[in-house]
Parts: C-alpha cells; structure tokens; sequence
C-alpha cells in the first residue's frame, strides 16, 4: 500500500529525514518510534503533503500512485489521513459542518452519493461515541477549546468517519491520561482491518500495549536505524534509545 | 443668511443652504429652522475633514468635496419593487419603510399597525404632523457640534424614518427601513435621518440597509435612538452602497437607567464607509452592545468610529469589531471608550480583529481609554493578521480544495460575527452575500 524509498526531506534548508525506506501492506499496522527530533513528525507530516517539508530525493508510492506529486487533499481524497499531533482551533466552522463537507468531498471522489444531515448526525452520533465525545461539542468551533484530550479523540473520529486506508498517528498519544489513551486506542482498534493500515508515530511504547502493533521502527538522525516486531518496543522502553543510536542502521528494514 | 465658510471644500454645500432655506421654512415646523442655521453655521466653521483631522487621518474623504455632489431636485425616479428585492432582508411580516433617494415611498412601503400605539412613518410626515415626540428628540441626541457631517445633515435633512414604541409595547416583528438610491449619472447627496424613540420598558427591533442601484452619490446619514428605561432596543446596519460611493453616518444611542441596546453594522463591498457611533449610558445599570463586520474588496473602505461613554455607575459595555480585506481595501477601527468620573464599577470590553487577504490591503486599529474613575475594569485587543497556514493545511488533509479551504476560513471568521445577529432572516441574507463573495461559497452554504 505504501512504500517509501530513500526518503530525504529538510525544512528551511536544514536536512530532517536522510534515506527513509519503509513498507507498508495493508491490513498492517507499523510504529515509528525515536527520540526527540529524529524526524518521526517529519514524516507524518510528509505523508499527509505539508509545504513546509521540501523533499528532496527518494520516493513516496501510495497504492501505486506518486504521493509526492499530490496536493495534500489529492491525498486525502486517496485515502490518506494524518491524525495531527496538534489539531488545529477553527472557530466559526463546526466540527459537524467541517466533517460532512470532508465526507462529501470524498463521496463525491469515489462518486458516490452525497449523504444528507440527518444521515451524517446519525453516522456522527455512533462513531462519536466510539471515542466518548459529546455530540454537543460537534456542534462547536473546531477543537474550538478542546480539551486536550477532546482534541485527540476528535482526531480519531474523524479517522471513524472518513474511514481512510492508511492512518497516520501523529503522536496521538501525547499529553493523554491513561484513561484516554485507553479511549483512543479503542478507537483505532476498532478500525484495523485487511484493507487498512496504520503508522503509528510515538515517543514512548505505552500507546502499543493498547494499539499492538505488527512492527515497531526506530528513527534515530532522519533514518530507521532498527527494524521489528513489537517486542522492540519494550526494549526501548527498558533500555532507552541510547543503544540503538550507537548501532549501525539495520538493514532491510520493512 | 451669510455664514463664514472657512474651507473652500464646504462652499458647494453651504452654498445650497440658502434655496433650502426658503423652500424648509414653508414646510417644516418653527422650532427647526434655528437648528438648521446653527448647524450650517458649524459646517461652515470646520468644513469637510481632510487627513490631517486625527479622526480622518485613516480615510480620505476630499472625494466627497470633489466630485461636487449636489441635493436632488425634483421627484425621485421611479423604482419598480423588484428593483428592492435583492436589498430587503425577508421578513414575512411587519412594517417595512422604503426610502428612494432619501424621500419615502409608499408605494414600496408596508405600514401594517405595529403594536399599540406604535408610530411608524416618514419624517416628512411627522413633522408635518407636529408629533411632539419628534419635536422632543429630533436633532436633541446627535452631536451636530462634534460632527460635520452630521452638521450638514441636521441642516439639509427632510426625510426619514421615524419610530415611536410607547411604554411598556412591545414590537414582535423587526422594523425594516430601506434606503436605496439610484443617483444616475450625476452626482448626488442624501440626508437620510432616522429618528427611534423606544419609552420606558418598550422592546423593539430596527434594521437600516442602505444601498444602491446605480450612479455616484454620496448619503450623509444620522440616527438618532432613545432607549427609555429599561428599554430593550435591537439595532441593524446593513451598507451595501454602490463601489465608489461615499457614506457617512452617525448613530447617536441615548441609553436611561437599565436599558440595554444592541447594535450590529455590516459593511460590504467597495464603497467609501465610515461609521460613528455614540453611545452614551446616562443611567445606572444600562448595557450597550456594538457589534460590526466588514467585508471590503477592491478600493473600498470601512471606518468604524467608535464613542463609549459610560456616564453613570454600573454600566457595562462590549464591542466586538471584525473586517475581511481583500484588494486594495482600507479597515479603520477606532474604540474611544470614555469612564466619567463616578462611574464606577465600569465594565467595558472592546476587540478588533482584521483578516488581511490581499497585499494590498490595510487595516489600522487604535483602541482609545479615558478613564477618570478608579473602579472600573476596561479591557480591548486588537489583531491583524492573514489566513492561518496551518489551518488550511488542516482543512486540506481531510480532503478540502485549497480554495474551499480559503474560503470556508473567511467564512468561519466572519460568522463568528455574523452569529450575533438576532433576527434570523438578516443574518441568513448576511451569510449569503458573505457566501457570494467567496471563491465556491456557494457550494460551502449549501453544507450548512
């Protein structure tokens, strides 16, 4: 489904990711760990198309297609998403109306039929609860005075609603109590499927005692320096990233 | 009668005076007439304001003089209802007054009762009447001294809107006054003035549009409102005047002991706007609301200018100013908020913000507190800035177009004022040419 070569990208002239090679079939869910500054951010927000990111080698396949070539709502229509690790206020628009646009935006890609209001609160109304949101706050401003924790779960259902094939989580962990990353990661567990696959970028292996993942990547300097299965991530946790900075990058990384 | 014109720029207006003069003194009431001099006298005095007036620094009304806009003679041109369609908000019922080049017209008009007691009407009509109500409040509030335009409206003015709500009636369907010009090819000026009297424990609603059909003109606009005590007073402004027409207005709100007023002004398009409001709570306990949004493109210029003055204890105040500039449009907020001495426990709260959406246009914001009270809690804040990056980026990962995402974020921006407004029909007409101007905006509303 995804397949990253050589992946060089930099952000004012300064180089953030250096040879990103990563693949991802669907039904998989793959997590990108690192310490602070490794580039896991860098290439969530690559994925998802951000201006800020020049690339400047390498390849980004998405079921095929260029993804580099794509706007980044080319992208989304694709089925791209990018839970943000910082989901941005909107007030003015209402989470509902935002929502539904996006959802028509993309039936009307798959030319399908555009779902009505009463339909849409409907769907809305049961994916809400997935994540425990109050349909009330949909009525809002985007995230308008969220909650952290609201903002990340709005994140998710988002993701419920516009059922992407391929999910970034952008630190999605981050500034979460237990309880809602309990709540979040019910949420994407209940979007696993064949046809769908997850990145997973996190600072620390918590999130994966709940989100299990198939593979576990680490990112050290703008490379994946070690590859494996999620039994890597209690080794990080227990032993920290020291080590695997000083060991040369493993190869074949997948 | 002779005045001493003092700026050159004035003497086309001050030169009308004297034909006026005879033709007013036939039909308009006694007391009126030594009103008319004394304000032609101070127009006289100060002139039109030029850039170097503080208060005019920001926008440049020597058009105004240059172009030579003259009063209208004659009968207005007729104008078919269907020409005021697109400029009357909708609501199915009530009274709603029609103004074509300043004059009433009761063939556009509907003047069903209003309520008990309630007089609703033309200011012609009015003063003919001798109504002592008018006599009372016309020309007692607005502050012809302070304001030169609103000097030569005092002068000049014939017609109008005029309503009285006596006390304790409430008025159930909002008021609609239309004010349409359709000047031609050669210029003109109008003095529309518009007189709302709301007594003690009265509730009413008014909207005021103001826009144009065709021509350059120029409208010189004062209203006048009394809210008695304990008053409720809901008040509307909508400028949808022609591009590259001049309007100036004064809103003058006298506020009693309790009464709270409400007022909403949108600007939209590409004319020359400026806004004065005065507001003054001359009673314990009132709360004064100015709300305003301006939406401008091409040369236009929306300039809201605003006087607070919180004369009495326990009075409480917000204003919340938003303006869209997109070409080489002009934004202009000034927010003097005026705590006399004894007015203590002052709460008042102003904010400015402008969302710049071109490299040519402007915006300047100067907040202005007079404070001579010591317990008193005064706060104001003022933003400029452009269409968050971040937030299109946001819009766009989840499948939005880059210009429906532009346009869905000036959407949002202005309806976070658009919101405010309480009579449904006006803020849907609103939203709707906020709509029209946006790139795919349509296709945006029909989400809503």
């Amino acid at each position: 489904m995804l397949e990253i070569r050589n992946l060089h990208a930099s952000v004012e002239g300064k180089e953030i990711l250096r040879g990103v090679d990563l693949t991802v079939r669907a039904g998989e869910v793959h997590s990108i760990m690192g310490p602070n500054g490794s580039g896991k951010s860098t290439l969530a927000q690559v994925l998802a198309g951000r201006e800020t990111y020049e690339v400047t080698e390498g390849a980004i396949l998405f079921d095929g297609q260029n993804l580099l070539e794509m706007e980044p709502d080319e992208r989304a229509l694709a089925g791209v998403f990018l839970a943000f690790q910082y989901p941005v206020e909107i007030p003015g628009v209402t989470t509902n109306y935002f929502l539904r646009a996006a959802l028509n935006a993309k039936r009307k890609h798959l030319g399908e039929e555009e779902v009505d209001a009463v339909d849409f609160l409907s769907l809305v109304k049961e994916k809400a609860a997935w994540v425990k949101i109050d349909p009330a706050l949909l009525n809002r401003g985007i995230n308008e005075s969220f909650s952290g924790g609201e903002k990340k779960r709005n994140e998710i259902l988002q993701m419920a609603v516009l059922e992407p094939k391929l999910a970034v989580l952008d630190e999605t962990d981050s500034g979460l109590d237990i309880d809602a990353l309990k709540i979040v990661a019910d949420g994407v567990n209940r979007m696993r499927s064949q046809s769908r696959a997850f990145v997973v970028v996190t600072h620390y292996q918590r999130l994966l005692n709940y989100i299990v993942p198939d593979y576990v990547h680490v990112l050290v300097g703008g490379r994946i320096a070690q590859s494996g299965g999620k039994e890597l991530a209690f080794k990080l946790e227990e032993q920290g990233y020291a080590w695997v900075e000083k060991e040369p990058a493993a190869a074949g990384a997948r | 009668m002779t005045v001493a014109v003092k700026e050159r720029a004035a003497t086309p207006f001050v030169g009308e005076f004297d034909a006026f003069e005879k033709k007013a003194s036939a039909a308009g009431p006694g007391w009126l007439m030594p009103i008319r001099k004394a304000a032609i006298a101070r127009f006289a005095e100060v002139g039109i304001p030029t850039t170097r007036d503080e208060d005019w620094r920001y926008t440049n009304v020597s058009g105004i003089a240059k172009r030579g806009f003259r009063m209208r003679t004659g009968a207005a041109p007729a104008v078919q209802a269907s020409e005021i369609e697109p400029f009357v908000i909708g609501v199915a019922a009530g009274v709603r007054l029609v103004f074509v080049n300043g004059a009433f017209s009761a063939a556009l008009s509907r003047c069903p009762s209003a309520g008990k007691g309630v007089a609703v009407g033309s200011l012609t009509e009015a003063l003919k009447n001798g109504s002592a109500w008018v006599h009372e409040h016309l020309t007692h509030w607005a502050r012809y001294q302070a304001f030169p335009f609103a000097a030569l409206n005092t002068a000049f003015m014939e017609d109008g809107a005029v309503v009285h709500v006596p006390r304790g009636v409430v008025v159930e369907s909002p008021i609609e006054i239309v004010h349409l010009t359709t000047a031609g090819d050669a210029g003109s000026v109008n003095y529309p003035r518009t007189l709302i009297v709301a007594e003690a424990q009265s509730q009413v609603t008014v909207t005021e549009t103001y826009a144009g059909l065709n021509g350059s003109y120029f409208n010189d606009v004062v209203t006048e409102i009394v809210a008695g005590e304990s008053a409720v007073v809901d008040y509307y402004k909508v400028v949808r005047e022609r591009p590259g027409a001049f309007h100036v207005g004064l809103l003058h709100v006298q506020q009693h002991r309790s009464s709270t007023f409400t007022a909403h002004t949108s600007v939209l398009g590409e004319a020359t706007v400026r806004n004065n409001v005065t507001a003054v709570m001359d009673g314990e306990g009132c709360d004064c609301t100015l709300n305003g949004m301006g939406m401008m493109e091409g040369d236009g210029l929306v300039d809201n200018h605003l006087r607070v003055e919180h004369a009495k204890p326990h009075c409480r105040s917000w204003e919340y100013y938003k303006a869209i500039l997109d070409g080489r449009s002009r934004g202009v907020f000034t927010g003097r908020i005026v705590v006399s001495e004894g007015a203590q426990k002052t709460d008042a709260k102003q904010t400015n913000m402008n969302l710049i959406l071109s490299d040519e246009a402007l915006a300047d914001s100067k907040p202005q507190l007079e404070i001579f009270a010591d317990d008193v809690k005064c706060t104001h804040g003022a933003t400029i800035g452009q269409i968050d990056g971040d937030a299109i980026f946001y819009l766009r990962s989840r499948g939005m177009s880059a210009a429906a995402a532009r346009s869905l974020l000036v959407y949002a921006f202005a309806s976070e004022s658009l919101n405010q407004i309480r009579v449904p029909a006006l803020r849907t007409c609103l939203e709707r040419l906020v709509l029209d101007r946006l790139p795919g905006g349509r296709a945006l509303g029909a989400v809503a």
